[in-house]
């Protein structure tokens, strides 16, 4: 490995001290003994012990986590599929037109799909919960999901689905025998990009939510209007510790398996 | 089934009027854009063959297998296979198992389970699978590899394992597209010699692609040389080398002598072929209709051509020359005789005697001989 030069490394950390600090900041206060949240007086985990006692932030803590876990469900099984169909579909009219589409929600600002979402749910007479935020978080993380496993499906080699097919699977089968075991990682890793999305994800939830569902991220944002109190640091903390452990996961999993996969792969067909 | 042996003498279908055909192409074209892979082809071929594709790297041998194996459709023309299009068939309804020149196995898959795939497909028994993987390992050798996966195993052994993985079904037609590239020669003629049993037990038809003419002609019934999506001629190995329709056929399959020359019509069914203004004609039995004064080439292979010091009374054809170069093979030796003209010529002789004790050397003036039946003579 190379050193930095002093240049590099001073920019390296005044980069990193920018993006973490915030960060590192609410975490230590979140262990303050004090009520006054710029007051260091002293250790404690009280607030955590608190947290746990706030009916309305379990409440929202449930809702936000089962949201995740459904629609980014959804999300895989559909982006999946798009990806897929952009990859494996051939040259069919419009594709271009379609596989551009997929990733137009990618660039758009959250405050416009989260007000179209809302215009649709009003339109088609759905009255906002639990379910609505489902399908708003299904409907912008799917295209995160489509973007990473399409990017393992271009590396994929189509005679393992020929082979599979030339030995009697159907074209279903050969998917759930051969293409999904081997592009597994990257469909894992869009699954936890999308629980990440939904999780912290603020605007969306807030046009789509309604009054019986809030999310912590919602909840969050309201308690804080009336004041910063440490139990909401360590709320924070909590939620900084999970989309960490998300994150590093995904990039690690990426990482790993899908290089040890190419490898063999590669191998496989010589 | 009768028992048959398959490659003998007398086994040639493509002879009977009323044999039928196991495979038609009709007229088949394949293009990828404004390239055409395959260019009008039309062949036949019988149950219970051994059929090579032979042919130089791009000539369309692996777009003809995918073409039977249902991964691509001729642009223009049919396939027939056992008398019925395939067009409509998909490739998981046809009787046919391919080994794909780049293997495919399935990298999350063991050796056996790749083995196994296509057996779990057919719904067979959990026990009839692993007697049937089995005995493929076996066969390829690889009994103590069964657990491992196809990134631990040598590149020659992911060869076998694809071939295993093709024969585990035993189709009625198989394709093999390079079957024993990898493998080293000793291994590959054990294998070989496996396939034609195989074959010879089962009756399944083969198809192979094969770079080794040696392999070609080893196995074959019938071997096609292609160029171009064109199949050049098609034959048994015997008449593809001994009787070559084109120079390009003569010029592929082993070691050729090509002498162009001027064809003059003599009695019966020779011909004179003047190669050289000072030299007398060369004399050729030769049964194709050959026009007077047309340029024609003789193919003569090196071992049908005596090298001597003495000029021999009893060959039609005897010139003299001055020996080049000699390559030492072991078993034979190749002597390059240049001509009065210039032409290099190559005779082979067998080292029956130590190589000390050879009767020539370099640029020593030596004669070579070929009698009339020696070589073809074709037409360009
Ligand atoms: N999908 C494709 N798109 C465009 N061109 C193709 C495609 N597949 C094959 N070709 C072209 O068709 C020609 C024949 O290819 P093919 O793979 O049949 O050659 P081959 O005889 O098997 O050669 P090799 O001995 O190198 O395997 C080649 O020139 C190749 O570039
Ligand atoms: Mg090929």
């Amino acid at each position: 490995m190379r050193r930095l030069s002093w240049f590099n490394t001073v920019s390296l950390t005044l980069g990193f001290a920018f993006l973490y600090i915030p960060m590192i900041i609410l975490v230590i206060y979140s262990f303050n003994a004090g009520k006054l949240v710029t007051v260091w007086t002293g250790f404690s985990t009280k607030w955590y012990g608190e947290l746990f006692q706030n009916e309305a932030f379990l409440n929202a803590a449930w809702v936000t986590l089962k949201v995740a876990v459904i629609s980014s469900t959804f999300a895989t099984v559909l982006g999946t599929m798009a990806a897929y169909v952009m990859v494996r579909g051939g040259r069919f009219y419009g594709r271009t037109l379609f596989s551009g589409m997929i990733y137009a929600p990618l660039v758009m600002p959250e405050v416009i799909t989260g007000l179209s979402l809302l215009l649709l749910f009003i339109a088609i007479g759905l009255d906002r919960g639990t379910l609505t935020i489902v399908l708003a978080h299904t409907t912008f993380s799917m295209c995160y999901v489509s973007v990473v496993v399409s990017s393992r499906l271009v590396t994929f080699d189509r005679s393992l689905e020929e082979a599979a097919l030339d030995l009697g699977c159907t074209p279903f089968d050969a998917f759930k025998s051969v293409t999904l075991p081997i592009i597994a990682p990257a469909v894992i890793s869009g699954w936890l990009l999308a629980f990440t999305l939904s999780l912290d994800d603020l605007v969306i939830a807030s046009f789509t939510s309604g009054p019986s569902s809030t999310t912590l991220p919602i909840k969050i944002f309201s308690a804080v209007r009336l004041g910063v109190s440490p139990e909401i640091n360590a709320l924070s903390s909590i939620m900084i510790g999970i989309v960490a452990f998300g994150v590093i996961t995904t990039s690690l999993m990426s990482k790993r398996a899908i290089t040890r996969r190419q490898a063999e792969e590669n191998k496989a067909v010589q | 089934m009768a028992e048959t042996a398959p490659i003998s003498a007398d086994f040639a279908p493509w002879e009977a009027p009323d044999a039928k055909p196991i495979i038609q192409f009709k007229n088949v074209t394949k293009r990828f854009g404004d390239f055409t892979a395959i260019d009008d082809l039309t062949i036949d071929i019988f149950p219970q063959e051994f059929f090579s594709l032979l042919g130089p790297s791009g000539c369309g041998k692996t777009t003809m297998m995918r073409m039977l194996a249902g991964f691509e459709s001729p642009t223009e023309g049919t396939i027939l296979l056992d008398g019925q299009d395939i067009a409509p068939v998909p490739p998981n309804k046809r009787a046919v198992n391919m080994m794909f020149q780049s293997y495919a196995l399935f990298p999350h898959l063991s050796v056996s389970d790749n083995i196994a795939f296509g057996l779990k497909r057919d719904g067979l028994s959990k026990d009839k699978i692993a007697d049937r993987v089995e005995e493929m390992l076996k066969l390829v050798q690889l009994s103590q590899f069964a657990s491992r996966k196809p990134h631990q195993i040598s590149g020659g052994q992911r060869q076998r394992v694809a071939l295993a993985r093709s024969l585990a079904k035993a189709p009625k037609l198989l394709l093999l597209d390079e079957p024993l590239g990898a493998l080293d020669k000793k291994l590959r003629q054990e294998t070989q010699f496996e396939l034609m049993d195989i074959q010879e037990k089962t009756g399944t038809t083969f198809v192979i692609v094969t770079h080794d003419q040696e392999e070609a002609m080893t196995v074959s019934s019938r071997v096609a040389v292609m160029d171009h999506g064109k199949i050049i001629q098609v034959a048994t190995p015997q008449q593809i080398y001994e009787e070559p329709n084109s120079v390009y056929v003569a010029d592929f399959i082993g070691d050729v002598n090509i002498i162009r020359g001027t064809a003059k019509r003599a009695d019966g069914d020779h011909v004179h072929i003047t190669f050289a203004a000072d030299h007398a004609p060369l004399i050729a039995a030769t049964k194709r209709d050959i026009a007077e004064g047309s340029e024609v080439a003789l193919a003569i292979r090196p071992e049908k051509i005596a090298i001597s010091t003495e000029k021999p009374e009893d060959r039609n054809n005897a010139i003299q020359g001055k020996v080049l170069d000699i390559a030492y093979l072991g078993n034979i030796s190749t002597y390059h005789v240049e001509l009065p003209g210039g032409a290099v010529v190559k005779a082979q002789t067998a080292n029956t005697r130590r190589v000390h004790r050879r009767s020539f050397t370099w640029d020593d003036s030596v004669w070579l001989s070929w009698t009339d039946t020696a070589g073809a003579v074709l037409v360009e």
